[in-house]
Formats: structure tokens, sequence, C-alpha cells
């Protein structure tokens, strides 16, 4: 066998290229790790994707905030068992799920005297879900009201004061329904005279009847965005379950939607930030987490692009404007009024969520 | 003659391994991306959601479960009316397409035809949603023209969906069909003529079985993302009834269900094979 010295020049170059190619790959790999140090990973809901909430901290920390969002504790918890341990630094979730996820020995304890729970309001701390055998695993950082969205100027006022409204015939077809089992059970529970902590299955039946009543009265059951369509283009007036993060993000445009807690209550939600246990960057996790709850986190996170919702911190650093939007001053009322977001067991939560399939499915 | 022979005589080794060569890489996609996925899935739907125990109750739910069982005789019957809307509506447009248009403007046609891929389906949707809704576009005409004196709902209903899944599916349809008939050979036509075939009967006796292939495969594409598609029911439909992926991404959002929502996926799955199949066996039939 002859060799083409052009043949072995070419093979020598293509060595040669490989090389550099592996030196460039390996070389970006350890810039890529050396990245990754820097780097702080939350698994997020959408406004905490708000560029206008992560500037200011990334900045001030020399760090890069990867965020990943994820809809219903389910999907999340899934993305994390798919990740390596360390993948992620923090959470948001709902704050009735913490305990699922200490369950699966994902979160850290956090440190309660770095963090200012003496500013927060007293019923949003849900000691009940954060605390979990003696410690403490989140942190509210922004709840708000399930409850009646409106259009002021279509229906009236005085009628959002009672749930009865919902099922009364003046309304008839002009009714969005918010797209989640959870609390719009529970303000079926509030309708019928019935506490969200204390719902048990030989409930379902009597509540099942006031979502039919409901269903026969809405025009839509929407997701977020298409619930806040709805309400926004004229489609309906009101919106069961949808609150201040349906109204607050559209004020500016318009000012004539509303939210109300009607005398039988509404139904609380909360979302907590948690720490993963396996996090690489505790201590960057920590900043992130006290950075949420400064004041001015919290009102950056307030009003995100993507929902408004109450900063959990009382001492928020929000404008009288936003503060009008929010009816901050009004919480102290709101908040006596309000229920705990419903939180079943497995058991009684797969019943809850086939009774909405068969709510979805009634004609 | 076998790719192994040659006159007899066997191939090279090197001849022989090329084939392979050059279907590995797709074999390996496949296996990488579509078996090894829809066997874990299997396993999934044949675990209990709280243990991971073996059990078949995920399956018993849907057969058991009347809601559950309507959401597959929900996207059965939207699929059904999507599809044959579409193939109506796309047959002429790929026949003007063919037949009507210039050689010359036929390019600009098609890159009008495919427009409507180059938009999101959540795009789409929600447009659709603003055009269709109470104060839309849709019902301003109606009302503005004194054809009605209430606007009329039209969002958040199965018309909506099915203009949605038709406004996207009737251009791909309209694709494949063209495809077919730019492949059919004038002289088919001519020699149907030559027999004292008019233009009806050439249509209905040649041009159509000739073009089955592409009404076919356009239909089958059709129903396989119209059956499996989430946003656009879940858009414009207002959740007034459920499809299969709703209820399938219903198992997933909160609770986190993948065993219930693989057995979901899987059944899901296999209405869809049996589409195939038949569409195989009735096209096999055809051309027999």
């Amino acid at each position: 066998m002859t060799v083409n010295p052009a043949s072995t020049n070419a093979l020598s170059s293509l060595k040669t290229r490989l090389r550099a190619a592996c030196a460039a790959t390996a070389l970006l790999l350890a810039t890529g790790s050396l990245a990754q140090a820097a780097d702080l990973n939350a698994l997020i809901w959408c406004d905490h994707a708000d560029p206008a909430l992560l500037q200011p901290f990334e900045t001030a920390n020399n760090v890069k905030v990867n965020v990943k969002e994820f809809e219903g504790t389910g999907a999340g918890l899934a993305i994390v068992e798919q990740s390596q341990p360390g993948d992620w630094d923090v959470m948001v979730i709902d704050s009735i799920d913490v305990p699922r996820g200490v369950e699966k020995g994902l979160f850290e304890p956090l440190p309660e005297d770095k963090l200012p729970f003496a500013d927060l309001f007293a019923q949003v701390k849900m000691d009940g879900s954060t605390i979990v055998g003696g410690k403490r695993y989140g942190i509210t950082e922004k709840f708000g009201y399930n409850t009646i969205g409106f259009n002021k100027t279509k229906v009236d006022p005085a009628d959002m004061q009672s749930l009865a409204s919902l099922t009364s015939d003046k309304y008839k077809g002009k009714v969005a329904i918010y797209d989640y089992y959870l609390p719009v059970i529970g303000m079926a529970a509030l309708a019928i005279g019935k506490r969200t902590a204390d719902l048990t299955e030989a409930d379902l039946p009597a509540i099942k009847a006031e979502l039919l009543k409901m269903k026969a009265n809405a025009k839509l059951v929407g997701e977020v965005t298409a619930s806040q369509t709805a309400l926004a283009t004229g489609e309906v007036d009101i919106l069961v379950g949808g609150g201040e993060w349906v109204t607050a993000g559209l004020a500016k445009e318009n000012p004539a939607l509303d939210f109300s807690i009607p005398k039988e209550g509404a139904v609380l939600w909360s979302q907590s930030l948690a720490m993963f246990k396996d996090s690489k960057n505790k201590d960057m996790a920590l900043k992130f987490i006290q950075y949420i709850m400064s004041p001015e986190g919290q009102a950056r996170l307030a009003t995100s692009s993507c929902y408004w919702g109450m900063p959990s911190n009382t001492k928020a650093a929000l404008t009288d404007d936003q503060k009008k939007v929010l009816r901050f001053d009004e919480q102290p009322q709101f908040l006596a009024r309000a229920q705990a977001y419903p939180a079943p067991n497995a058991d009684l939560d797969k019943k809850m969520q086939d009774m909405w399939t068969e709510m979805l499915q009634a004609k | 003659m076998s790719i192994t022979e040659n006159n007899g005589q066997a191939l090279p080794r090197a001849d022989r391994a090329l084939p392979w060569a050059l279907v590995t890489p797709a074999l390996g996609w496949t296996l990488l991306f579509f078996v090894l996925p829809f066997i874990a899935m299997g396993l999934s739907s044949l675990t209990a959601h709280d243990g991971g125990a073996f059990t078949l109750s995920n399956y018993s739910e849907f057969f058991t479960n009347p809601s559950y069982w309507q959401a597959m005789v929900n996207s059965l019957q939207v699929t059904a009316i999507v599809t044959v809307i579409s193939v109506l509506l796309a047959y002429p447009f790929a026949w003007i397409l063919a037949e009507q248009v210039p050689e010359r403007w036929q390019r600009l046609a098609l890159m009008l035809a495919v427009l409507p891929f180059w938009t999101s389906y959540v795009v789409r949707s929600y447009s659709w949603l603003l055009v269709l809704a109470q104060n839309g576009v849709v019902n301003r005409a109606l009302t503005g023209s004194g054809l009605f004196n209430e606007p009329v709902q039209l969002a958040n209903t199965r018309l909506a969906t099915v203009i949605g899944f038709v406004h996207f599916f009737v251009m791909l349809l309209t694709l494949t069909i063209f495809a077919n008939l730019k492949q059919l050979s004038p002289s088919y036509r001519k020699a149907a003529a030559d027999l004292g075939a008019g233009p009806v009967r050439t249509f209905l006796h040649v041009v159509l079985p000739l073009t089955l292939p592409g009404i076919m495969v356009g239909a089958f594409l059709t129903f396989v993302l119209c059956i499996g598609d989430y946003i656009t029911p879940q858009i414009l439909g207002g959740n007034n009834e459920l499809l299969m992926p709703q209820l399938v991404m219903m198992q997933i959002g909160r609770r986190g269900d993948f065993p219930l929502a693989s057995a979901l996926s899987i059944i899901l799955m296999a209405v869809v094979t049996v589409a195939y199949l038949a569409c195989a066996r009735w096209l096999k039939i055809e051309r027999a």
C-alpha cells in the first residue's frame, strides 16, 4: 500500500483540527462550569421571570439568575425529580405544598433570624404549611385571594358582595370561572357555608351541586390569560376565582375592573420561596430569598409584569398608586374574612379533581 | 434483488454494510426519541401514582369514569369534523393552485399557503379568540348588518375550536394534495377524454382516485395533529368540554399523576395507531 503525501497532510491537518476542536470544547466546558458556579438556578412561577425583578439582584451580586418556569406543583416537582441533585437552588411553590417538597427530602430549613418574618402580614405566614417537624422550610412572598373579579360598570358592585350572585339568573352568561379546581372548590364551599379547612369527602356532593350551578351560569372556564382576556374584552363581566392578580394588572388600561371579598369570604392563596437542600450555592440562594423579601424586592415582585399580587411584607416599597390598585390598606379586613386554601390529602385531592372534570364536561 | 446478492454472488462486506450505515442514524434517532420514551411511558402507565407498584387501575379508570370516556368521544368528534371540513376546503384550494394558477405565480401562492405555519399556535388561537369574541369583528359585522340583534356566542365554543383547527390544517392538507396533483401526469386526463369521459367523470374516476393517497396522508396528519393538540381547544373552547390532551395535562399540573397521564397518552396513541392502520389498509385496497 502506498501512502499519498497529500492524504497524509490532509489526515495530519484533520488531526490537528480535531485536537484544536477538543481543546476549544474543553475550554468551553471549563468556562461553562466556572460560569455555573456564579449562577443561581431558580425554579419559578412567571412573575419571577420579570427582568425588572431579577436585574437589580444580578447587578448587585454579580450573579446570573437562571430561571425555569413551571405551572402546578406536580409539574415543578417532576422537573426536580428529573434533575441532578444540586441543579436547583431555590423554588417558588404554593405555600400549602411546601410539605410535599419536605416529604421528598428536597428542601433546606430557612434561617428565621435572617429573614424578615416580623414584617409579614401575620395571617400569611402559613405556619401550618411552611413549618414541618418544627423547622421552617418556606417563606410566603406573595399572596392574594381567589374571589370575585368584575367590571364595575357592567354589574352592580353591591351584588358582588355575595357569592350567591354567581349563580343567579341576573348574571347568566356573564360569568367566567378560573380554571383551577382547588380555589374554585373552596369558593363553592364558602358559598354553601362550609369552612375550607374542614372539607371532607362527605362535603363533595353539595359542593358539586354548587359548582354545576356556577357552570350553568358560566360562559367559559379559563386559565389565567384566557379568563383575564375574557374580562378585559367584555366577553364576561364576572370572574369566579379571580382577584387582584387579574384586575390589578389591567387597572391602568381598564380602571372599571375591580375585585371584592364577599361576605361569605374568599380563598387566600399564597406562594412561598424554598431553598434546595442540595443547592451548591446556599449563600447566594439565601441572598436571593432575602432580596425577594426586602421592601424593594417585594414591591417589584408584587407588580411583576406577569401578574400582580399582594406582597407578604407589610413594608414593601410600593408607590401610593400601586398600593391603591392592590388595595393595600384594606388588607387587614380582607385577611380577616379570608379562608385557607383547600389542602386535601392525596385521596381527597384526586376526588376533587375528578369532580372538577365532571363539572367541566357538564352541558 | 436481495441487497446481499449480485447476480447470484454475495456482495462485498463493505457494500452490505453501507445500507445499514445509512439507516443507522435514523434508527438511532427513532430508538432514542421514540421507542425508549414510549417504553418508559408504557411502564409508567402500569404503576400506581402513590407507590410505583404494578397496576392496571390507570387503564380501568379511563374505561369506568364517564368524564374521561367523554373526553375521548369529544376528541374524536372534533377531530372528525375538523378533518372532513379541512379536506373539503383543501381539495378545491389545491386544485385551483395546481390547475388554475399560472406556474410563475404558484411559488407565491404556495408561500401564502404556508403563512399560517409561521405563526405559533398560541398567537393564532388568541387572535381567533379576539376575532370571535362578543365584541370581535365577526359579531360586530353580524349585529352591524342587522342579521342579529344580539351578539352570538362564537368564542369559547366547540365551533371556535373547529375554526381554529381548520384554519391551520386546511393549508397542511392543501400542500399534500397539491403535491399529489402536480405529480399526476396530464396523459391520464387526455386518455380519459379520448375515451369519451367528460370533465366530471374524469375527475371522479381518474383524478380523485389517483390523488387519494395525498388526501389520505394529509387527512391522517390532520387527525394526528388535531387529536393531540392541547393549545387550541384550551384557548378557544373555553374549557366547556374537555378533550383528551386537556385531560392528560390535568393529571400533571398539580397532582403530578404521571402514571395516569401516561395511560391516557397510551390510549390516545392507540387510537392514532388504529387510524393509521385503517388509512393504510384502505389505501392498499384502493391501489389494488
